[in-house]
């Protein structure tokens, strides 16, 4: 450019508010980060607080309508124990689903990272993200369709010589059923379906973060591969596991549609929530169960982050 | 040399990655207690064949013994060899005391021993009362000594060194020289040292093995390598180097045979000078001239074609004149003595 043009180029109006912008740098931050932040402060977190505040009103009994003032009586309905069952049952399930999610996601993400070449590995992280981008909803019937007592699995147990086993599974108190998809072990087996990718991409993201040269100095150190396993990379790769199992188990806890299609008629936070703001009316209520997950998920992390889950970080 | 003498034997070790030989057909001898520097460039070699030694790599051919047993199957874990990694291979989830403690802690000793050791061994890097910090709270020359710490604290028959002092500045690099060959004297401990600068291996070691292309040029005390370079890759590698081909030395009545010369052998003179008996002389003019503090180097170009670099001492006693400048018309002159034939069909 001459310096004709450039001097030019100094009166232009944009050049000019560059100018202000460049000498200015905390006006340009508050541009930039107040639309965002609108969109977090109110949006996101208003409409948490918003819940929240409903949670605190109660239902009049006999006319049906919300009583706008606050009072711990939802809470106390809450409190109640066909309710407290419910918060067992998710809880329970989202914890069996979140340590099922892990043990198959380690070997798994530990293979990516440490054993497969550069084209497998592309391979393989297709495969653990191609599912994401088909319909949820289409998923969970397809798995419907396979649980089902004509199912392919009943199928392959029959060839298999099998049907005993499957029998026995489906014999078990309250966690069977006439059949797997009718039976809380087929919501499980979904459930950790729907969720192992969401495991396995942050303990991917942890072991790739581990030096080899870590492994090998505690082999050099004289460690054999599997008190490496448990001194070295376990440890190094548990912020990931963290990671990984606040998105299943909280996913689990609010999910409503898998209980839905697949299982037994019993009720999950999530079903109670849909019925509660739906038929039941019962917005309050709704409220209160949704207050359960994060209250559920704060004490999680708190005693992860006493057990040193985080000390890697 | 006796058999119990050898800390470490390689007898025809090749190591292919693919196609590419990384280590190629090579044998040598490091000796119980010595300081043994393998030398080279990036990729000739030299730390492939120190991760042979540890046990992270195994040969595609040949054998390795450590202490005259075969170890070439051996898995790490079960040598008696330790290593200071290049990036110090904490472990950043301990602290500093568990770390030096780790070995012990695998070998499952008593934690009263394991601690006094760690004490110990801290003591020895000079680091006592760093125990209870994280390495991410250490120095970069902190965390190699709490590397060597770790590493030494299992009383190994062999330390490997790799590249260990490349990430620290110069002036902590020079301490750290003296005191690793200070420790190693203490403990009179096999130390294998790889690197890349001259500098290190020529100061700190007994012997120098120099690597190029997956082989080991030349195997020597740092006064051979220096001063009787058996290869033109040795001579330019190992220090500054002069190399006259055939032809210039031919036209500057020096003989028919390419060869070496260091530039502190070689003399800065008027070109008028006068030629000694058993010397030599080539006229030039001086291209650049690059000050150094205690040292000043020429660049000159030859009239017979060629270039040779002088290096000149800055002392009182520094010869007829103090300092020459670019342009200037000067003749070198040096001792025939000085020169050494390069071993001919060597590439470079």
């Amino acid at each position: 450019m001459s310096a004709a043009a450039w001097q030019a180029g100094r009166g232009d109006p944009i050049a000019r508010l560059a100018r202000y912008l460049h000498a200015h740098p905390r006006v340009t931050l508050a541009l930039l980060l107040t639309p965002p932040l609108l969109w977090l402060g109110v949006i996101y977190l208003g409409s948490l607080l918003a819940l929240l505040a409903q949670s605190f009103f109660y239902i009049d009994e006999f006319s049906g309508q919300v009583v706008r003032q606050l009072s711990l009586r939802t809470y106390a309905e809450l409190l109640t124990e066909p309710n407290l069952l419910v918060v067992a049952r998710t809880v329970a399930m989202a914890a069996a689903v979140t340590f099922a999610c892990a043990l198959i996601a380690f070997p798994i993400a530990y293979y990516m990272v440490r054993y497969a070449s550069v084209r497998l590995k592309a391979l393989m992280y297709l495969g653990v993200m191609v599912p994401l981008w088909s319909s949820y909803i289409v998923r969970v019937y397809s798995w419907k369709l396979i649980l089902a007592k004509e199912g392919v699995i009943t199928w392959l147990a029959e060839h298999l010589g099998a049907l005993w086993l499957l029998e026995a599974i489906l014999a078990v108190p309250v966690l069977g059923g006439p059949s797997l998809s009718f039976s809380m072990f087929g919501t499980f087996i979904v459930f950790v379906y729907i969720w192992v990718p969401f495991m396995i991409l942050p303990i991917v993201a942890a072991l790739e973060r581990v030096p080899r040269s870590l492994m090998e100095a505690s082999a050099d150190l004289g460690a054999a591969p599997l008190a490496t396993f448990r001194r070295v990379i376990l440890p190094l790769a548990f912020p990931g596991v963290v990671a990984g199992s606040i998105f299943t188990f909280s996913l689990t806890l609010g999910d409503y549609i898998i209980p839905k299609v697949i299982g037994t008629s019993h009720p999950y936070i999530g079903t109670v929530v849909y019925a509660q703001q739906g038929v039941a009316g019962n917005v309050p209520l709704a409220a209160a169960f949704t207050v359960v997950p994060m209250i559920v998920m704060a004490v999680y992390l708190t005693i992860a982050r006493r057990l040193g889950a985080f000390n890697a970080l | 040399m006796d058999s119990s003498e050898v800390a470490v034997r390689f007898d025809g070790v090749s190591r292919l990655f693919g196609e590419v030989r990384a280590v190629d057909r090579v044998s040598f001898s490091v000796r119980d207690g010595e300081f043994f520097a393998m030398l080279g460039p990036s990729g000739s070699g030299k730390t492939t064949c120190l991760r042979l030694v540890a046990g992270f790599e195994h040969p595609t051919e040949g054998r390795i013994f450590l202490s005259g047993k075969d170890v070439s199957d051996v898995p790490p874990y079960e040598r008696n060899v330790n290593t200071v990694f290049q990036d110090y291979a904490l472990f950043p989830h301990m602290s500093v005391q568990e770390n030096v403690e780790y070995p012990l802690m695998i070998r499952k000793l008593p934690a009263a021993e394991r601690r006094r050791r760690a004490g110990e061994m801290l003591e020895l890097v000079r680091l006592p009362g760093f125990g209870a910090r994280k390495p991410a709270q250490l120095s970069g020359g902190q965390r190699q000594r709490v590397a060597l710490a770790r590493a030494l604290i299992g009383q190994p028959r062999v330390l490997l060194l790799d590249e260990p002092l490349g990430a620290l500045d110069l002036k902590l690099r020079e301490e750290m020289q003296v005191e690793l060959k200070a420790i190693q004297r203490q403990l009179g401990i096999t130390f294998i040292y790889v690197t890349h600068d001259q500098g290190e291996a020529l100061s700190m070691s007994d012997r120098v093995a120099v690597f190029n292309h997956g082989r080991v040029e030349q195997l020597g005390t740092p006064a051979e390598i220096y001063d009787h370079p058996r290869t033109a890759f040795v001579a330019g590698f190992v220090g500054i180097s002069n190399l006259l081909p055939a032809a210039v030395a031919e036209r500057i009545g020096a003989g028919s045979r390419s060869f070496s010369i260091r530039p502190e052998r070689i003399r800065l003179a008027t070109p008028a000078e006068p030629v000694a008996e058993g010397g030599c002389s080539a006229d030039g003019t001086i291209r650049s001239v690059l000050y150094y503090g205690a040292q000043t180097r020429y660049l000159v170009g030859l009239d017979a074609g060629g270039e040779l670099t002088v290096v000149t001492q800055n002392s009182d006693a520094g010869g007829p004149r103090a300092a020459w400048s670019a342009g200037e018309r000067v003749r070198l002159v040096w001792s025939r003595a000085s020169e050494r034939p390069i071993e001919e069909g060597v590439e470079t």
